[in-house]
């Protein structure tokens, strides 16, 4: 999927995250965490984010995270609908989604 | 044994710590909001959370249901990701006759079919708040084997008759009268409207002891606060207790030896009486005050 506009999704409540993704040109996934957990949890949760990325053939990609101690699904389905934000596609294929975690 | 449906609580379907810690209160039934309590905007976003919420926690001990928005207004995918995510119950805000029922199972139908899900696993309940509705109560109840309730929508049902609620709950006296009959012809569960005054325990509590009386098998809750208390008017005394055990033993007993008409303590017993005893023992089970193996 190609991102091509600036999106979010999520919020700063407790035990949420905020994703805010934008087009990277051609420098990659790039990601800054901002999270009170960061130093335990930090790599998890950019492993999770770009795991997701991944997940949805996502390449280039600038992603700020504001994280609320979300746990991993919150943080998947915050990604998720970020990015299809981004990239301007309303309908999920809900069937891929489900073959992530099978 | 039916299942006991005291309390359905609403849980926001944009808020993920609400959806994390939803089943721990107790309630019977979790109803996630994905219609009045996500605005338009976030609707996309609190899908994709309560479908990864569904996947994810462990909902094992409670019913789950989902609010899902109008088949125009983005139910479609709605149903699409609660079937796929393994509901319990798609509740169908606003219905208004059987046609609306009918649609949304057809729908489900089309889903379950898509993902190789078993026909009919999905079960339904419709929200009645209006007039129109309440009118209607009984072919809606009645419009899909795939119902197991209807239920009050208070709110929206009072605008409609152009009142408001009132302490004495005598504006909704026809609706749940309707609702309550609909669902019993029907031999589905009635489920009452929200108390929206969290603080007011005795408002609360006045309305729930009501709507017992009444029949509704349990009401909407909106805060884990109100479970314990419509838990406490739904808990049956010692004495009722005793009594409905007297009457299963006796059952069994008449039934050991072959006899078809029993009485307890000089009463005769027939099969209301049996089946008013068997909805006390399993209220006293979900109360914890006898074991699960007792009768």
């Amino acid at each position: 999927m190609e991102i091509i506009q600036s999106a979010s999704a999520g919020t700063t409540e407790s035990s949420d995250v905020l994703i805010m993704i934008d087009s990277n040109g051609n420098e990659g996934i790039q990601i800054e965490l901002d999270s009170n957990v960061a130093k335990q949890f930090g790599r998890q949760i950019c492993a999770k984010i770009e795991a997701t990325l991944k997940d949805l053939a996502v390449t280039q990609a600038k992603v700020k995270v504001i994280d609320k101690g979300a746990l991993d699904c919150t943080i998947q389905a915050r990604t998720i609908a970020a990015v299809y934000r981004a990239c301007g596609v309303k309908e999920i294929d809900w069937q891929v989604i489900r073959s992530w975690n099978a | 044994m039916e299942r006991l449906r005291r309390t359905m609580m609403f849980v926001p379907g944009a808020n993920a710590a609400m959806l994390r810690d939803a089943a721990l209160y107790g309630a019977d039934a979790i109803m996630f909001d994905l219609e009045d309590a996500v605005s338009l905007k976030e609707k996309d976003s609190a899908r994709l959370l309560v479908y990864h919420a569904l996947t994810t926690f462990d909902y094992t001990t409670v019913e789950t249901v989902v609010r899902i928005n109008g088949l125009h207004t983005g139910g479609r995918q709605d149903i699409e990701a609660m079937v796929l995510a393994g509901i319990d119950v798609i509740r169908l805000p606003k219905t208004e006759n059987a046609s609306d029922i009918k649609a949304v199972a057809a729908v489900i139908t089309e889903m379950e079919t898509k993902y190789g899900l078993t026909p009919g696993q999905t079960r339904m309940m419709a929200a009645i708040e209006s007039a129109e509705g309440v009118l209607n109560a009984r072919e809606i109840a009645q419009a899909s084997k795939r119902l197991i309730g209807i239920a009050l929508g208070a709110e929206d049902y009072v605008t409609n008759l152009k009142t408001h609620r009132y302490p004495d709950g005598h504006e909704l006296f026809f609706a749940r009268s309707m609702i309550l009959h609909a669902a019993r012809t029907a031999g589905i569960a009635a489920i009452d409207t929200v108390y929206s005054d969290v603080d007011n325990t005795e408002g609360f509590l006045y309305e729930v002891r009501m709507v017992k009386q009444l029949g509704f098998d349990g009401k909407s809750v909106i805060n884990p606060r109100q479970i314990p208390l419509v838990n406490q008017v739904y808990t049956p005394s010692a004495k009722e207790i005793q009594q409905a055990q007297e009457i299963i033993w006796g059952i069994q007993e008449a039934e050991a030896k072959g006899s078809g008409v029993i009485s307890v303590n000089g009463k005769m017993v027939d099969k209301p009486i049996v089946e008013r005893a068997q909805r006390v023992i399993a209220l006293a089970k979900a109360a914890k005050l006898i074991a699960e193996e007792e009768q």
